[in-house]
């Protein structure tokens, strides 16, 4: 993939996720603040489909745009091969993809 | 005249001896009221030091040879008045930073130039001598962007001014991709897309950081950094297919 294709895709990747992230916080504060329990918030987030789709785009988003951040990072600041860093990038691209979207099945998965 | 008091009517002038290893070698030069950095280094070479090396043409703003780093800035010296930057009765010459030093001011541009042309700054012309000229409306957005970056001279000044080419050898810098910028918005230029490809690729503008160094140092008061922007923005159009002709 050529760095202009990449530094597209995370800008882009940005762009999606800036609101996200805010409404993601405004969540988190709301489940916090209003004290609900686990059970609470596992009918919430099992009862709407809305909730997949959010997190799942969201996790879609994040294996986009970190990876490639962190490989900008890894190649001007540390001396390892580009290859190396590409290969590195891409299983964590893929790592985090997994990771989220297994989260977001485990407290999602009961949709019906 | 602030700092030419009466009593301080010579300039202490320190400047690099050597190469990588090297020292400061100190001269007392006349003060005069109508003095740039160029008089001082070259009344130093012609009456204190003649194996002295420095590089300068015109004397005159025109041929961007003359940059070194004056009291820790990069500057044109034949166009910075004494007055302007003296510190003290003193001024501190050294080479310009971000390209091998040769011997004392003059330095290796060989990379600076290579980069020039790695970020596709090639004019590819499309036409011959025999076809009309091209009519290029200078009104239009496209040739407007190509003149704010066009009186670039390749002095390095804003080279040496960045730090992200002090720690990324890989980056071609603010004037390559100024260059490139210019050429992206001329229409007689052939070849856009290798331009676009170049300019874009490892090392090009998505190393740049936005901290405006060559904007600030620049002598004839381009903006790179605006034209780094423009092209990470026909980058981004370019992706989505969006780009303007």
């Amino acid at each position: 993939m050529t760095e202009a294709r990449l530094f597209a895709l995370q800008r882009l990747s940005a762009m999606v996720l800036g609101p996200l992230v805010l409404v993601h916080l405004g969540v988190i504060l709301y489940a916090t603040r209003t004290g609900l329990t686990a059970d609470a918030l596992l009918e919430r987030t099992t009862s709407s489909v809305l909730w997949p789709v959010f997190y799942g785009l969201f996790v879609v988003m994040a294996a986009i745009h970190a990876p490639i951040g962190l490989r900008n990072v890894l190649r001007e600041w540390t001396p390892l091969p580009d290859r190396l860093v590409d290969w590195a990038m891409a299983a964590f691209a893929l790592i985090l993809l997994v990771m989220g979207l297994r989260a977001v099945w485990a407290v999602t998965g009961g949709v019906s | 005249m602030k700092d030419m008091t009466p009593e301080t009517d010579t300039l202490e002038v320190r400047i690099w001896r050597g190469r990588d290893e090297g020292r400061f070698e100190t001269y007392e030069v006349p003060a005069r009221e109508n003095q740039t950095v160029l008089d001082v280094v070259s009344e130093v070479q012609r009456h204190h030091e003649p194996a002295l090396a420095y590089r300068f043409a015109c004397r005159v703003g025109v041929c961007g040879s003359c940059a070194m780093t004056v009291n820790g800035k990069p500057r044109w010296t034949c166009r910075t008045h004494v007055q302007k930057v003296v510190d003290g009765g003193a001024l501190t010459i050294e080479p310009l930073r971000n390209m091998p030093r040769i011997k004392d001011l003059a330095t290796d541009m060989t990379d600076f130039f290579d980069k020039w042309h790695r970020a596709g700054g090639r004019f590819e012309g499309t036409r011959t001598r025999h076809d009309p000229i091209q009519p290029v409306d200078p009104e239009s957005r496209a040739r407007k962007n190509a003149n704010a970056g066009i009186e670039c001279i390749n002095c390095a000044v804003c080279y040496a001014a960045c730090d992200v080419v002090a720690w990324d050898d890989d980056y071609v810098g603010p004037a390559a991709l100024n260059r490139a910028w210019t050429l992206l918005n001329d229409e007689k230029h052939g070849d856009q897309r290798g331009t676009l490809d170049a300019a874009t690729a490892a090392g090009g503008c998505g190393s740049c950081h936005t901290q405006g160094s060559c904007m600030k140092h620049c002598p004839v008061g381009i903006s790179p950094t605006r034209s780094i922007a423009g092209i990470k923005r026909m980058s981004l159009m370019d992706f989505l297919n969006m780009r303007g002709k």
